[in-house]
């Protein structure tokens, strides 16, 4: 009744890939989100006027399709600068890039859903402003901007399959190759979205549950 | 001492204190009476550096508060200052609300802070509430527990800005209670209020603002019982 040429190396094949999408996922929501922590806080910090550089920076990187980031960034880093370096490398820096533009956004909202007054009150007890930003408003702007932030880590994990342009062979590649073998489209599709289940199912999940676990207050 | 010498506030084209003289010595109990736009909050703003002024000076044990040179975060632990609005961190339960600034400011470890912390919330009666959520308290909970990390950072003067404005009618008796208490421990305070039985109860002297300036100030039989600024009769005759 159901017949499928699909082996177990096959699997694993696809397994790799997974785990390709993964890592490039993994590194670049991590330094993403470093940097995007960072930017975000510069731009709450001096106001739109004078980050005005900095949003336009960011824009570029939230409005040009991914696609053609990554074909561009890979043509001027090896053919303009002449650096030797691999498809995966461009891939975590651009996505990484694109991760930060839009957690920059992100952090810059959660900073300012923290009220003025809660700031006044920390500052008025003699703590520093690095006193004030981690212990007010890091954990209550975090509680703000996470489902957000979720969201936009599941994204650059379903965004990652464009990184194939710069030859990194992730879990859609995997996929795409062994629908080219074995003519199977739609079986392989559904393995493949399977996969990216597995993944993203857990993040979501974990998402969820620090939002249960801080809403006691 | 708070030393309080000729001092200009303006937000934009309005003045908001024009030209304030006052001394507070150590012990005495201020309050600061006056309608809504007369400077009166903003003078305490100015006496913890949260805003800065156009010019005079202010001193806090000799020290100018607006100079370029002052730690505003060490001078800061002096002063305590609690809001008409709570402003309990959200995150933090009522014992970690009031254990926070003792240990990062003044660096005291988990258990003397935690001890401390107790002993203030039983002080403002809140010594069955240490694990719970502010968000589980009233506002006048709230309220005490505001006083109470204040308190805990072992002030030599409190401000209190209108701490009773922001409650529901039956809940400011509590916190009213917490400010006789500290009245009557020999605190320091300024107390910005429109509470005038508890102005002329607690107060060793009352200060009238009117649009910016100190129209009357006086010890309170004398300022409630034969106020001689026209502006301050009709303004208690309004609130009476």
């Amino acid at each position: 009744m159901f017949d499928t040429a699909l082996t177990t190396n096959d699997l694993i094949f696809l397994a790799k890939g997974a785990g390709m999408t993964l890592i490039v996922t993994a590194i670049s929501v991590f330094f993403g989100t470093i940097l995007g922590i960072i930017f975000g806080v510069i731009r709450y910090q001096i106001g739109p006027w004078w980050a005005a550089p900095l949003t336009f920076v960011l824009d570029i990187f939230r409005s040009i399709p991914l696609l053609i980031q990554l074909v561009l960034a890979n043509a001027f880093v090896t053919t303009v600068l002449g650096f030797r370096v691999s498809g995966f490398a461009v891939a975590c820096g651009v996505l990484s890039l694109y991760t930060a533009a839009y957690c920059a956004e992100i952090v810059r909202g959660g900073i300012e859903a923290v009220p003025q007054t809660l700031r006044r009150a920390a500052r008025s007890l003699g703590m520093t402003w690095g006193q004030d930003m981690t212990s007010i408003v890091l954990p209550l702007a975090t509680r703000v901007a996470l489902p957000s932030w979720i969201g936009l880590a599941l994204g650059v994990m379903k965004d990652s399959a464009l990184v194939y342009i710069v030859q990194v062979v992730e879990l859609l590649k995997s996929t795409q190759i062994l629908i080219t073998r074995l003519q199977e489209p739609l079986f392989l599709l559904m393995i493949c979205g399977l996969f990216y289940f597995l993944i993203s199912f857990p993040i979501a999940r974990f998402g969820s549950y620090l939002e249960k676990r801080w809403s006691n207050d | 001492m708070i030393e309080i010498e000729n001092v200009r506030k303006s937000f934009g084209p309005l003045e908001v204190l024009k030209g304030i003289n006052l001394t507070v010595a150590k012990g005495e109990v201020l309050t600061v009476i006056g309608g809504s736009g007369s400077g009166k909050s903003t003078l305490l703003t100015c006496i913890n550096g949260l805003e800065p002024i156009d010019s005079g000076r202010i001193l806090v044990d000799g020290i100018e508060v607006h100079a370029r040179t002052t730690d505003l975060n060490k001078l800061r632990q002096k002063i305590g200052i609690v809001f008409q609005q709570w402003n309990a961190f959200p995150h933090l339960t009522v014992l970690e609300n009031v254990m926070l600034a003792q240990v990062k400011v003044l660096k005291r470890s988990k258990a003397e802070a935690e001890a401390e912390a107790v002993r203030q919330l039983n002080h403002v009666g809140l010594g069955d509430k240490l694990k719970v959520y502010p968000s589980k308290l009233s506002g006048g909970q709230q309220q005490r527990m505001a006083i109470a990390r204040a308190l805990a950072m072992s002030p030599d003067y409190m401000l209190l800005d209108e701490v009773t404005s922001a409650l529901d009618p039956q809940l400011v008796g509590e916190v009213l209670d917490t400010l006789r208490m500290l009245a009557s421990e020999g605190m320091t305070m300024i107390c910005v209020t429109h509470e005038m039985k508890f102005a002329r109860e607690v107060s060793d002297r009352v200060a009238f603002f009117h649009k910016g300036v100190m129209a009357e100030i006086a010890p309170p039989e004398e300022l409630f019982g034969a106020p001689k600024d026209p502006e301050l009769q009709k303004f208690l005759a309004a609130t009476h």
